[in-house]
């Protein structure tokens, strides 16, 4: 935007004269932010394998190893193991691509040194997780497509061809994409330093994973169990694609025996409200030992 | 010369009695800057000098508004840092120490992702072609030498035009030739008209570059002055040196050739003064004895060895 004519010697960076100029917008500098996390994202290969590919990558393991001699039957209707085992690792995929990511990049941004540089620009904190959500956005847009892609060529798995059930699909999809991206954000001041960050931020998530019934149906858990993970949106998150990608017939044994779709929205919705507050309130551009 | 439509102030840093202690009740308080006072001219290089420990960091990042002062008045670019907003932000520059983010970017792509948050940006081409790595511009950040990461953020530094720059240390880890050349790009943007403040340990940067230096000794500035008066005249006194008959003497004198004609006298004609020397007091001398040798100053009493480092 202000390319002067290539002329050599010191002058070149001569400073100028000028009357106030405004400041690029919140959303511009949103937008350039969130084309820089994803070329770092792209060339990061192991966070590309490990991050992006892991909710595909269970889906082909455990279908292979499981296929259908172990079809899961409830109400008088039979899938197959890779149906069944679809909407967990979409729930999986979707705080794996926001909450996990988030809050681990953020927690490392603080400790190497990328905060600080972009809190001594004028580029306001808005457009920096403007940029976090795009990059989350894309991410799980594409896993989740992928995933989709898979379960239904590679498995068989039969995807709903109803309006219905897609908007049903949609709203759980972007309820929780933008939960777990907040909850990332305010989760990301936990971790006291970038190199904990994975153990801090991966571990809670892994175990919500056992307890959610994203691995194996939930009435095979206890009931405090059941309720300890139900205060968490990947149990929710989990149940709502269930409604998707499962028979109508399998709300039957769900362990309330319906979908919920209402406590599914509130407690999503919920979650969204109170991260939003409390990591308006906690975020820190500096570590705690930090001044 | 540059600022006309900004502010009619001509100072650029004003700082009056800034104070700062780390601490705890528990563990009790340090001052890392006690009483501080410091004038930044528009349009000049200050450079401040300390040993560690001295306040220097501290004083930079409140300025820089990175960080919270416990009383004193700081003004910079006539706002105060506590509550600039981004228009201020976009006014001044910093260039870090240590930095190690973003490694999986190139030089151009970090340079031109950091311009586009300033209403007024230079071209990210030649800012990087100003500090010399032009030909690194399409290499990724990783790969990159100390030296030139150091370059790298100078240039993440003027990108914005700033009219205030931090320079905070810039020259730790240069070779010599990497150093003469970056002191030619910070002059060069003193000549632009940006106000630079520089921290250094390095005196003879300081003499190359500043206008004025500053030295701070346990959070306050204990002399102010131009690399060439620093000290005040006495601190530049010639030392007429010699030996006397095995016994090493020394005088200081305004006067070192009329002290060397009475010794040559003393000699006699075509007689030699053995080991006869004049030397005049380095900034590197003047520097040593000042945060060496002069009395402490008031406002401190705390203890000096356990001070945060600054």
């Amino acid at each position: 935007m202000s390319t002067t004519a290539s002329t050599t010697g010191p002058d070149r960076l001569d400073q100028r004269q000028t009357t106030a100029r405004r400041l690029p917008g919140t959303l511009r500098q949103g937008l350039v932010r969130g084309g820089v996390e994803l070329l770092q994202f792209v060339r990061e290969r192991d966070s590309v394998i490990f991050g992006f590919a892991y909710p595909i990558l269970m889906l082909a393991i455990f279908s292979t190893v499981f296929g259908d001699d172990d079809p899961i039957v409830a109400g008088g209707m039979t899938v197959s193991f890779a149906q069944y085992f679809l909407p967990g690792m979409v729930a999986t995929g979707v705080m794996l691509s926001t909450f996990q990511t988030l809050a681990i990049s953020i927690a490392v941004e603080r400790d190497d040194g990328t905060l600080k540089r972009l809190r001594a620009t004028p580029l306001p904190a808005t457009s920096y997780f403007l940029g976090k959500v795009f990059l989350s956005l894309v991410t799980v847009l594409a896993q989740t497509a992928l995933l989709l892609a898979v379960a239904a060529l590679a498995f068989d798995v039969p995807l709903p061809d109803d309006a219905a059930h897609w908007a049903t699909f949609a709203w759980v999809f972007v309820l929780g994409t933008a939960a777990g991206a907040v909850c990332g954000v305010a989760y990301s001041s936990v971790p006291s330093s970038g190199r904990s960050a994975s153990a801090v931020v991966v571990t809670p998530l892994l175990l919500l994973q056992f307890t959610s019934g994203v691995f194996f149906p939930v009435t095979q858990l206890p009931g405090w169990m059941l309720d300890l993970s139900s205060l968490f949106p990947l149990k929710w998150i989990a149940q709502g694609m269930r409604s998707v990608f499962l028979p109508d017939a399998f709300a039957a044994v769900e362990p309330a025996e319906a979908w919920q779709h209402g406590a599914t929205a509130a407690v999503l919705a919920a979650w969204l409200v109170v991260a939003l507050v409390v990591g308006a309130r906690t975020f820190r551009w500096r570590r705690h030992d930090d001044g | 010369m540059l600022d006309g439509m900004q502010t009619s102030d001509p100072l650029a840093v004003r700082v009056r009695g800034l104070r700062k202690r780390y601490g705890s009740a528990r563990s009790g308080y340090k001052d890392a800057v006690a009483g501080l006072d410091l004038d930044v001219s528009r349009g000049e290089i200050v450079a401040v000098l300390g040993p560690n420990g001295a306040g220097k960091t501290t004083t930079v990042e409140i300025l820089e508004g990175f960080r919270d002062r416990d009383d004193g008045e700081v003004r910079v670019l006539g706002e105060d840092p506590r509550q600039a907003g981004r228009a201020w932000r976009a006014r001044i520059g910093v260039v870090m120490q240590d930095s190690r983010d973003m490694n999986e970017l190139t030089i151009l792509e970090k340079v031109r992702s950091t311009a586009a948050s300033y209403p007024d940006s230079r071209d990210p081409m030649e800012v990087i072609a100003a500090v010399g790595l032009a030909e690194k511009a399409r290499a990724r950040t990783r790969g990159l030498s100390g030296g030139q990461r150091r370059r790298l953020d100078v240039a993440l530094g003027i990108v914005g035009r700033p009219e205030l720059l931090f320079l905070d240390e810039p020259t730790t880890g240069f070779d010599p030739q990497a150093r003469r050349s970056f002191w030619d790009l910070v002059t060069s943007l003193r000549d632009g008209g940006t106000t630079i403040l520089l921290t250094t340990h390095y005196l003879d940067e300081a003499a190359q570059l500043a206008d004025r230096v500053v030295v701070v000794r346990d959070g306050v500035v204990v002399a102010t002055g131009t690399p060439d008066t620093l000290g005040g005249p006495g601190a530049r006194t010639p030392v007429v040196a010699w030996d006397d008959g095995g016994v090493r003497r020394t005088e200081r004198t305004d006067l070192p050739t009329a002290v060397v004609g009475r010794l040559m006298a003393a000699a006699g004609p075509g007689g030699e003064v053995p080991g006869l020397s004049i030397t005049r007091p380095t900034l590197e001398d003047v520097y040593l004895s000042l945060i060496g040798e002069s009395s402490p100053t008031d406002g401190v009493g705390t203890d000096n060895s356990s001070r945060k480092a600054a």
